[in-house]
């Protein structure tokens, strides 16, 4: 009992002082314990007593326990953060640097390369960055913030809906909706990073800049890659701009001629350009016949898509690429209309097919270049997908064998990438003759009014909705398609969009350069349907990586739920091709850059344009560079030194090392030149096109 | 808050361990009653107890540390929660919130003026030049040093700086020029950024001309009709074109613009320096070739329908004198006098003033705002255009009461105030009629007597090259007009002198044919040059008055020291009356902050004026003066209503001039002058040959 009754005086004691931990306390307590072990009365009451004593504040403390550790451990955490962000401030700039790879530039400086020709970049589709100059509420506090480009993806999580409604382009005029007004950002800020940290062409920039360029002869020709060509100059003065800007930097740098760098769909953009500038007022820019003689030395086309891409084809046709589609198949809910009722795909269908840049990547040149039902230009390429694996488990006598089995393959299992969209894997491998022809006059006899029963039944519609059951079903009965036959197609499913893309852009081959009708805007970006202009001493470069597998032709399925707001064709990723095929998922591959084949890359620099043709009566002179793809060997190396793929290429090595030669005055034949990996002459002589 | 916090937190651990012996506690007393192996119970308890013993002691050891870190840890733990807590909120609500919170507490906003006019129906019509200021445009690296490795293409001046903070002297080693050639040193490549990005915000949410690109965007603008000739600040006018061409990409751009938009004439904003920059550009477009951008001599009259000059300083501005000749101005002075230690040159060796000093000694185009004009523009020992004249005490009743009926031009007391003496060292020099005061010619006083061991200072100013008679023989002049104040940058500081007097001039012309007013040090004075032949064109002058703006300054030799700055303004030094025009060592007058309104307004209001051999074409001339009205709440940020140098560019009224003028308008349609000040009296006080 006496020592409950100290026990209560140290507690009272305690209290009055309030400032010894309770701690201290229960080490009293033990020291009494230990003191009296024996009692056990006296533990029962001592036990009793702590009850009680608990009894009092209990309530508080269990509150406590639970937020107060959470907050201990963030806090904790927050420190520690700080501090270590605070050393590595402290540390000196130079120690965190990691050690970057002496780019060209640097070497080129030490063997006295200096800035010559003005140089001017031309960004492609999508790298673009564009701002905001007006919009409906749902933008506010946006204004010439990015909406595309550059880092401002947060805002599309914010307010996707908003996003793609201003991102989207007026269906009819293909240019903007009432009330929004979406531009291109100008300067070297509009396409030098893509995303934070994913370059564009700021590794080139920098490398150009350690031979002195900068601000004044180094220029960036940004437009809206969303619009069709001639209507960035409608709306934007896009090429006017471009063409007082070549004036400008060929006066201000002592009548230096501009080496002039597209990338991908820019490549068409400056063809177009070319082209425009050459022509009279008021459709051209009425610079005169002499005028790229005159203002260009060179035009080095990177990754160039001068006949089209297929991956368009996809796009349009499905809003799906390769990589989507193996999402789909792998998780095949994620991006499926029903959830959350996003309608993702149908969304970004409508907002693909508002813009006509995207017609104009289309496959350019019909059954003569892409191939027909039986036969391609690429025929006979072998898909090593699996070569690796066989290489390395096999002796070099089974290597043989190996390859020679492949080749048994292909004859039987022979890709034909002539059939850009077949329906069903048979109709990718059959004979012609034993298909259904796609004949084009069955679509038209397809009614497309008899259809209203669902026309209204999704706030995203797209074309689709506005076709019946039964057309849907007749162009997958119509089995597969070529590269002609293919625009029937888009006609006869988008009607809309095609007629007003077809306005601006013309996918076929001029029997006649010299019909007058050529002298419309419409061809001007197809080099197939101009000629280039009167410059003998220009020079044209194809520069592009080879050794990827690239998407050539798709097959595909009707999409298995029917309802009224879906698209109602996929890729049927199920289709796998044997062992060494070049199908997989759906997909046949062919070798290019990962984006855009070899055939529409390298044709025109290989055969089309090669010597005096009638596509280039001047004989500009031209060649081609091929980078073979190397996978970064290191994590230091990002996304790699030797990437050969469509963007990866702009950070090359050796292509930025090409650029700087030119650009500091060098020759084509100065810098070595053809460089050949792929089988691009060989493609080209297959392909029968009078020159 | 936290004491109780730690008895919590050691309460609640203490608890938790004496749950835990509890639980053991009583365990025993079980086992004891159940168990009749009462020793072999007992040494179990024995252990058991040693073990108690054990833990608690541990525990208690810890709970110590508690206290103190981890409370702080607790502390900072539940001020981020609550932080992330709130930002979270922040981030879902919708935008509309804070917009309607800030409708509730100040009532309704009012419309910002393009949207107003576009209600009214406004379009855009003549395309729009910016042409920024000095400090305002962004400047961008492309060639550096070592120590910038890595920061290629980012911004070395607006923006946030870059991460040039953590490298002041890298910083100050690549934002210097060289000090002979006035361009880039060796190695270093530093460009203006261009587009409209250039200068549209100062720093991250410090506006320069976004504001007004906005309001232009609301009627109809996009970046195809507006242009930001973007230009290095730093060099001299010509050398701007001599470097990057900067003149031939104005032009160039400018004939774009009027050629996309169907041959509709360009309306031009120049803002503070940019003002002088484009009336040296106007000369230079239309000189021939080598010299000029041989434009022909109708270039301005087909291009340019209006020039808006903002805040402009036509006629330069005393601050950069103080600048020039110790590197202070109002507030740094003020600032050094709360806190003397604080920016003075010993303290942490790290010598801010010489270093600053030095970097804008380099830069060029400060020459171009030393005051134009001497003491036929900006008074004498005893005049000057602001003040009656002192000695003239039969008309002081009347001035008296046209001040107090006028009352709204003058923001001090201007009474016994020399505005004409621009430097006077002590404050009885400043006042003492001129008869009385002494002055000793320093000019012939050679310099280096005691040859300072200039070599212990590892910055090189050319005051250390001064001795100390000379320096005391630049305080005996005690008084300095803006005629004489050249001669004393002069005397202090003949290289930098001679370097910016082969591109800048200061005087007023005699006879404006002499050929050698062709020379392009000329251009961008106002009094050495004719206005283009251009009698459809129209300037204006937009600026703010009701602001107090450095005038004249009184300077005191600075205590000795080897590589100190030799001159400090005298801080200590107030005027007589609570309103009096002198504080802290600096004469106020009415102006801009920046600029006085004699240097803005005069040559809108009577230099140019009709037809004077200024202005052969006779271009009509407009004086727009905006009066300063501190922003009513701290919604409103800086201002919709302000009148300073910077924050008049967000001046809602300035604004919707600008648009009108830029949709189509003339001067007269958008109200001819509208004058606040006496700039019109001021003027006619000047005695210049028109």
């Amino acid at each position: 009992m006496a020592s409950v009754l100290r026990f209560r005086k140290l507690c009272y004691v305690e209290s009055a002082v309030k400032c010894t931990s309770v701690g201290y306390e229960s080490f009293e307590i033990d020291e009494k314990l230990d003191e009296k072990e024996e009692d056990v009365l006296s533990a029962n009451h001592f036990a009793l007593e702590i009850n009680k004593k608990r009894k009092q504040p209990k309530r508080q403390p269990k509150e406590w326990r639970c937020l107060d550790s959470c907050c201990w451990i963030i806090g904790y955490l927050c420190t520690t953060w700080w501090l270590l962000l605070f050393c590595y401030h402290c540390l000196p700039v130079t120690l965190l640097r990691v050690p970057e790879l002496p780019g060209p530039g640097v070497r080129l400086k030490r063997e006295g390369l200096t800035a010559l020709h003005p140089v001017v970049l031309v960004p492609g589709i999508v790298t673009g960055g564009l701002e905001l100059w007006e919009g409906r509420p749902c933008a506010d506090g946006l204004f010439r913030k990015r909406l595309w480009g550059g880092g401002s993806f947060t805002q599309i999580f914010k307010r996707p809906l908003c996003l793609l409604e201003h991102l989207s382009l007026h269906y009819e005029t293909g240019l903007d909706p009432q009330g929004i007004r979406v531009r291109a950002v100008p300067g070297l800020v509009g396409a030098d990073y893509f995303a934070p940290g994913y370059f564009v062409w700021a590794v080139l920039i920098e490398n150009l800049a350690k031979i002195g360029y900068e601000g004044k002869n180094l220029h960036m020709a940004a437009y809206d890659w969303r619009l069709s060509f001639q209507n960035t100059e409608i709306r934007d003065h896009a090429l006017t701009r471009l063409k007082s800007k070549i004036e400008l930097m060929y006066i201000s740098n002592g009548y230096k001629k501009v080496v002039a760098v597209p990338h991908s769909m820019g490549v068409i953009y400056f063809l177009h350009f070319l082209k425009w500038v050459e022509t009279p007022p008021p459709m051209g820019g009425g610079g005169g016949p002499g005028w790229c003689a005159k203002h260009i030395k060179a035009v080095m086309n990177i990754g160039p898509a001068f006949l089209g891409v297929p991956k368009a084809v996809s796009n349009l046709f499905s809003a799906e690429g390769k990589d989507v589609s193996y999402i789909r198949a792998m998780a095949p809910g994620v991006f499926d209309s029903e959830i959350l009722g996003l309608q993702t795909f149908e969304r970004v269908m409508r907002m693909a097919r508002t813009w006509d840049s995207i017609v104009s990547l289309l496959p350019k040149g019909g059954e003569v270049i892409w191939g027909n039902m039986d036969r391609s230009p690429e025929e006979g390429h072998v898909c090593d997908f699996s070569k690796k694996s066989h290489s390395k488990t096999s002796l070099t006598t089974n290597n043989i064998n190996n390859s020679d089995v492949k080749r048994g393959f292909l004859v039987k299992d022979l890709a034909n990438y002539g059939r850009i969209i077949s329906f069903g894997k048979p109709a990718s491998v059959l004979h012609s003759s034993k298909l259904p022809t796609a004949d084009s006059k069955e679509f038209s006899r397809t009614s497309t009014s008899e259809n209203f029963n669902n026309f209204s039944c999704g706030e995203a519609w797209t074309e689709y909705d506005e076709m019946s059951r039964q057309s849907i079903q007749n162009v997958a009965a119509d089995k597969a398609y070529t590269t002609t036959t293919l625009l029937d197609l888009l006609r006869f499913v988008a009607p809309k969009m095609m007629r007003r893309a077809e306005a601006h852009f013309s996918h076929g081959i001029a029997e006649n350069l010299d019909d007058p009708k050529y002298n419309h805007y419409k061809y001007w970006s197809n080099p197939l349907e101009t000629k280039l202009s009167d410059a003998p001493d220009m020079e044209i470069y194809c520069m592009y990586g080879v050794g990827i597998p690239t998407e050539r032709s798709y097959v595909y399925k009707l999409s298995p739920n029917s309802r009224c707001k879906s698209i109602p064709y996929q890729i049927d990723n199920s289709v796998h091709g044997e062992d060494g095929s070049c199908l997989k998922g759906g997909v046949y591959f062919a070798d290019g850059d990962e984006s855009v084949p070899v055939l529409s890359a390298g044709f025109m620099c290989a055969k089309g344009w090669r010597g005096r043709t009638r596509f280039n009566p001047s004989g500009i002179a031209t060649y081609i560079r091929e980078y073979r793809h190397k996978p970064p060997t290191s994590l230091m190396e990002g996304r790699g030194i030797e990437s050969g793929s469509h963007v990866d290429i702009m950070g090359n090595f050796a292509l930025i090392e090409d650029i700087m030669r030119v650009a500091a005055g060098a020759t084509g034949d100065e810098i070595g030149g053809d460089q050949i990996h792929s089988d691009i002459i060989k493609m080209s002589e297959r392909i029968n096109l009078g020159l | 808050m936290s004491k109780p916090l730690s008895f919590y937190r050691s309460y609640f651990l203490s608890k938790t361990m004496s749950f835990l012996r509890r639980r053991n506690g009583t365990d025993s007393s079980k086992t004891r009653v159940a168990d009749p192996n009462i020793k072999k119970d007992g040494a179990a308890d024995d252990d058991k107890k040693k073990d108690e013993y054990k833990i608690p002691q541990r525990r208690n050891y810890g709970s110590k540390k508690w206290s103190c870190w981890d409370n702080c840890c607790w502390f900072i733990g539940l001020i981020c929660s609550i932080w992330w807590f709130c930002l979270f909120l922040y981030n879902t609500m919708p935008d509309s919130i804070p917009q309607f919170v800030t409708m509730a507490i100040t009532g309704p906003l009012p419309d910002p003026p393009g949207v107003k006019l576009r209600k009214e129906g406004l379009m855009a019509n003549h395309p729009v030049v910016l042409v920024p200021g000095v400090v305002t445009g962004g400047l961008e690296l492309w060639e550096g040093r070592h120590c910038a490795e890595g920061l290629l293409g980012k911004r070395l001046w607006g923006g946030s700086f870059g991460e040039f903070y953590k490298r002041p002297l890298c910083w100050l080693e690549h934002i210097s020029l060289d000090n002979d050639t006035g361009f880039d040193p060796p190695g270093i490549r530093v460009r203006p950024v261009t587009g409209l990005v250039a200068a549209d915000y100062f720093a991250t949410g410090y506006f320069v001309w976004a504001v007004v690109i906005a309001n232009l965007a609301h009627i109809g603008y996009e970046e195809k009709s507006l242009y930001m000739a973007a230009y290095d600040w730093r060099l001299s006018f010509q050398n701007t074109e001599i470097r990057d061409q900067s003149l031939t990409r104005i032009k160039s751009n400018i004939e774009l613009l009027v050629a996309t938009h169907g041959g509709k004439k360009v309306v031009v904003l120049p803002h503070s320096m940019g003002v002088q920059y484009f009336l040296h550009f106007m000369k230079w477009v239309e000189t021939p070739a080598p010299r000029g951008g041989g434009g022909g001599p109708d270039w301005c009259a087909k291009h340019i329908k209006a020039i808006m000059n903002i805040g402009a300083p036509f006629l330069g501005s005393p601050k950069s004198i103080a600048l020039h000749f110790s590197i202070e101005v109002r507030d740094i002075a003020a600032l050094r006098a709360q806190a003397p230690g604080l920016l003075d040159k010993d303290v942490l060796g790290l010598q801010t003033f010489k270093h600053l000093m030095r970097m804008f000694r380099t830069w060029d185009a400060t020459f171009s705002m030393i005051p134009k004009g001497g003491e036929t523009i900006w008074g004498g020992l005893d005049w000057s255009p602001e003040t009656e004249t002192v000695n003239n005490s039969a008309k002081k009743g009347t001035d008296n009461s046209t001040r107090n009926t006028g009352g709204n031009g003058n923001i001090c007391n201007t009474k016994g105030v020399n505005y004409g003496r621009l430097i006077s060292f002590s404050k009885d020099w400043a006042e003492t009629h001129s008869s009385k005061i002494e002055r000793v010619d320093f000019k012939h006083v050679a310099k280096g007597d005691k040859l300072t061991n200039s070599s212990n200072c590892d910055i090189w100013l050319e005051y250390h090259e001064m001795g100390n008679r000379a320096i005391k023989a630049v305080a005996d002049h005690k008084v300095y007009t803006a005629g004489s104040i050249l001669d004393l940058l002069h005397y202090v500081a003949p290289k930098l002198m001679a370097r910016g007097a082969s591109h800048f001039s200061y005087g007023i012309a005699d006879d404006l044919d002499d050929p050698k007013y062709d020379e392009y040090k000329y251009w961008s004075n106002p009094l050495e040059t004719k206005l283009p032949n251009a009698p459809d064109m129209e300037i204006y002058s937009l600026y703010g008055v009701g602001l107090p703006t450095e005038r004249g300054y009184i300077y005191k030799v600075a205590p000795p020291s080897d590589c100190s700055i030799p001159f400090q303004i005298d801080t200590s030094v107030d005027g007589d009356s609570e309103d009096s025009c002198l504080k802290g060592g600096v004469f106020s007058g009415d102006g801009d902050e920046t600029v006085p309104i004699i240097s803005a307004g005069f040559m809108c209001a009577k230099g140019w004026r009709g037809k004077t051999r200024f202005n052969p074409s006779g271009i009509r001339t407009y004086n727009r003066e905006y009066k300063h009205a501190p922003p009513a709440n701290l919604l409103e940020g800086r201002g919709t209503q302000s009148g300073s140098h910077v924050d008049l560019l967000g001046n809602f009224a300035l604004i919707e001039d600008v648009l009108r003028v830029a949709a189509g308008a003339t001067g007269e349609d958008i109200g001819g002058d509208r004058v606040y000040s006496d700039i019109f009296k001021w003027s006619e006080r000047i005695n210049i040959k028109l």
